[in-house]
């Protein structure tokens, strides 16, 4: 299965192993950190981004990709669509069937409110159903939510929002219990305190998680509960643009059958954009964690309405996906492999540095590694080894099946068995660490009865996300969403419906020149050859 | 040039790089998935699919997304699977041997044919969690059904009509919500934070300047 010089290099991580073993490596300073990620993080690579010329962040850099859905038409904007024929009239308006979208109707449905989830695929078919690792909460005696909050803030470079990450932190205990409650199985001990441990940034073990299934796991159960409740979920539709009225607020959207491509209107008091990430959009063309729906539309739903961005320069590179096989390429490896002591190891052997840095400065130097003729070739490019045997001795034999069997499985499709054999890998595009802004109510500013939540929202974690925040904060955004959109739809009078915001858009893009030939939002990334 | 394979798409043939998943071969071939596609790495269970090799008379199950091409591939992707899910207020059931024998009687009619487990994409002893909820050892049973994506395959042989992936889901709620220890720790640090414990502090935290929060940042201690 290994090439040759994979073989060879094996040979190298084996021989060092037990020396590697007997020394932690060396955590690097403030100052290593900010120059390996000026000369190594893609957010640095120029001619990766565009700058964005209409709306409300005019002037500013978004990725390339990013940049040439905001600069395209809607895709209805030469439609000629019936907005009085209403085929769904809702209190609240859920656009997303992930892990936030999915909190954000529950809640919504408690409160009494009559809520809907729209989802382009089916529900559960999210970001939220991958995650992995784990879900952070300060909720063990050593810890505290300041403790989380200095380690978030930190971790994303002093740029989160205050009033955004003190929500997540401290609502983050609360978080965990409700999923409890509702029945998901959190690794415990037999006098159940929680089974937790560090993430890449953490300086307490507070990662919660079900084996490394953990998203999987908190997706299944949210899921079985909105069938429980009867919450309306329409499948394999798509919301393709908002609908506002005369006074300027969102007054619902209209959605696209995803097989017949017909058009329908959905009326609300309330919208909730809970589309999630964009890793399909492949910047800088790097693969991706994500899942198939992961295109960036409620990006675009909301800037073309009004709503602005934050930190739409700044993406996470995952730093540990599989660089090889090919099949699997860019697939998630968790951080969790790193958490129970796998290192990180170059061609030579050597532990190049500390497996449980942050992210972009974990990524960052996986790329210097192998730009300098550090990694090992394969056939999709290079990678580093990240040293899985470890786990076994440091653990005990067996740990590796019961902590990371989705791992362990994915890998032996192929042949390759991580307790006996380490795994290579490169950094994948795993998260989109901006979004539309929100304040802390989880109101867009501009539009105030239209909220977000989960990855689609910017300004929770900075510049930088540390694992195990982004379960967390679909969770704790998704329910506030969920409850402030079903009260604020008490008060919310809707005034005559109309897409003038669509037409207005479309005459900024020309009057800027800024024209891109295509339509958005994307939908599904474009993967069909049709070569002859 | 490369290693080129045969397969079949609903019957009809393509030639397609031999080192492709299924789901990437489908792409290849000129296919834009809407069914049958969901997280692409094995973890939701969109992408069910069917195939049988040519002179070969098993009809085999697999996710399109963690399966290798192979010469011969008769392949036939499951757009949707109407599974039987029956719905429950989950503050009302309890973990005794009556909720599945209320909510999923027909998991009592099992013939131990055993095609569940052979038809399961995870690799799973499908049968064997059914005979744990039969008995109500849910406990048992949610952890040998941890592992499922609820593709359905197992549910598409089964002769007894059961919905296997529904039963494993609601031992699992059972055994999170009920069976499974309390969590002191988190049942304090909740009521701590309710009573306002840490409102103070986080507004102080809040409050301190950058340079500040980066000397706390870069010399906090980290736990070993």
């Amino acid at each position: 299965m290994f090439t040759a010089e994979m073989l060879e290099s094996i040979k190298k991580v084996e021989a060092t192993r037990a020396e590697r073993m007997s020394k932690e490596p060396r955590r690097m300073t403030a100052d290593e950190k900010e120059a390996l990620l000026k000369a190594y993080h893609p957010d640095y690579r120029e001619d990766g981004f565009a700058t964005i010329k209409v709306g409300p962040n005019k002037g500013q850099k978004a990725p390339l990709e990013l940049g040439q859905l905001l600069h395209s038409n809607s895709r209805i904007l030469n439609e000629n669509i019936d907005l009085t024929k209403v085929d769904y009239d809702v209190d609240v308006l859920v656009i997303g069937g992930g892990g936030a979208g999915s909190s954000a109707a529950i809640e919504a449905h408690e409160a009494g409110a009559n809520v809907m989830i729209v989802t382009k695929l089916r529900i559960g078919d999210a970001n939220t159903m991958m995650a992995e690792g784990g879900i952070q909460a300060a909720d063990k005696e050593n810890d505290s939510p300041v403790q989380h909050y200095l380690d978030a803030f930190g971790g994303g470079h002093f740029a989160a929002r205050p009033e955004l990450l003190r929500r997540l932190v401290m609502e983050a205990p609360d978080a965990i219990r409700w999923l409890n409650d509702l029945g998901v199985m959190f690794d415990k001990d037999e006098d159940g305190r929680m089974v937790t441990t560090h993430g890449g940034g953490t300086s307490r073990k507070r990662m919660h998680a079900c084996k490394d299934y953990s998203g999987a796991e908190i997706m299944r159960t949210l899921r079985d509960e909105v069938i429980n409740r009867g919450i309306p979920v329409v499948e394999f539709t798509s919301a393709v643009e908002l609908i506002k009225d005369d006074k300027g607020q969102v007054a619902g959207a209209v959605l696209m059958n995803m097989e017949t491509e017909d058009y329908l209107v959905a009326r609300a008091k309330t919208v909730i954009i809970a589309t999630g990430g964009a890793g399909r959009l492949h910047y800088q063309n790097f693969p991706t964690s994500n899942h198939y729906g992961a295109t960036a539309d409620g990006l675009v739903l909301g800037y073309r309405a009004g709503a602005p961005l934050l930190y739409q320069d700044t993406i996470q590179y995952h730093p540990t996906g599989v660089a090889y096989p090919s099949q699997i390429f860019g697939a998630l490896v968790t951080e969790k492999v790193r958490s129970l002591g796998a290192m990180l190891v170059n061609k030579d052997g050597e532990a190049y540095a500390h497996p449980l840095e942050t992210r972009d400065v974990s990524a960052s130097a996986i790329i210097r590694e192998c730009a300098n003729g550090k990694g090992v070739e394969t056939p999709l490019g290079s990678g580093v080894w990240l040293d899985t045997p470890m786990i076994e001795i440091i653990g005990g034999e067996g740990t590796i099946e019961k902590r990371i069997p989705a791992m362990l499985r994915m890998y032996m499709n192929y042949g390759i068995d991580m307790r006996k054999v380490p795994i290579l890998v490169y950094p994948t595009l795993h998260y989109q660490n901006g979004g539309l802004e929100i304040g802390g109510e989880g109101y867009t500013k501009a539009i105030p009865n239209l909220l977000v939540a989960g990855e689609a929202v910017g300004g929770i974690h900075g510049r930088n996300r540390l694992m195990g925040n982004s379960l967390l904060d679909i969770i704790v955004f998704g329910r506030n969403a969920g409850k402030a959109a079903s009260a604020r739809a008490k008060e919310v009078t809707l005034g005559n419906m109309n897409l003038d915001h669509v037409k207005a858009y479309a005459e900024e893009l020309k009057a800027a020149d800024a024209e891109f030939d295509g339509v958005s939002p994307l939908l599904l990334p474009k993967y069909a050859r049709h070569e002859r | 040039m490369e290693n080129m394979v045969n397969v079949y798409f609903f019957g009809k043939k393509y030639s397609v790089p031999g080192d492709l998943t299924i789901m990437t071969a489908m792409e290849y071939a000129g296919y834009t998935l809407k069914r049958g596609c969901g997280c692409r790495h094995g973890f939701c269970g969109a992408c069910a699919t069917i195939y049988r090799i040519k002179g070969k008379n098993e009809l085999k199950t697999c996710l399109a997304c963690q399966t290798q091409v192979q010469e011969g591939m008769y392949i036939a992707s499951i757009p949707f699977f109407p599974t039987d899910k029956r719905t429950y207020e989950i503050n009302e059931i309890r973990p005794d041997q009556r909720v599945m024998m209320e909510l999923y009687p027909e998991i009592y009619s099992c013939i131990g044919c055993n095609a569940c487990t052979k038809a399961c994409t995870q690799s799973l002893n499908v049968m064997q969690y059914i005979a744990y909820a039969q008995r109500g050892e849910f406990e048992k049973c949610a952890e040998e059904s941890f592992d499922c994506v609820s593709c359905g395959c197992c549910s598409v042989r089964c002769p007894a009509g059961i919905s296997h992936p529904m039963v494993g889901l609601l031992a699992r709620r059972l055994v999170g919500k009920y069976i499974a220890p309390e969590t002191e720790h988190l049942k304090n640090r909740v009521e701590e934070i309710n009573k306002g414990a840490y409102d103070e502090l986080i507004e102080q935290v809040m409050q301190k300047p950058i340079t500040e929060m980066q000397e706390l940042y870069n010399t906090r201690e980290i736990e070993k």
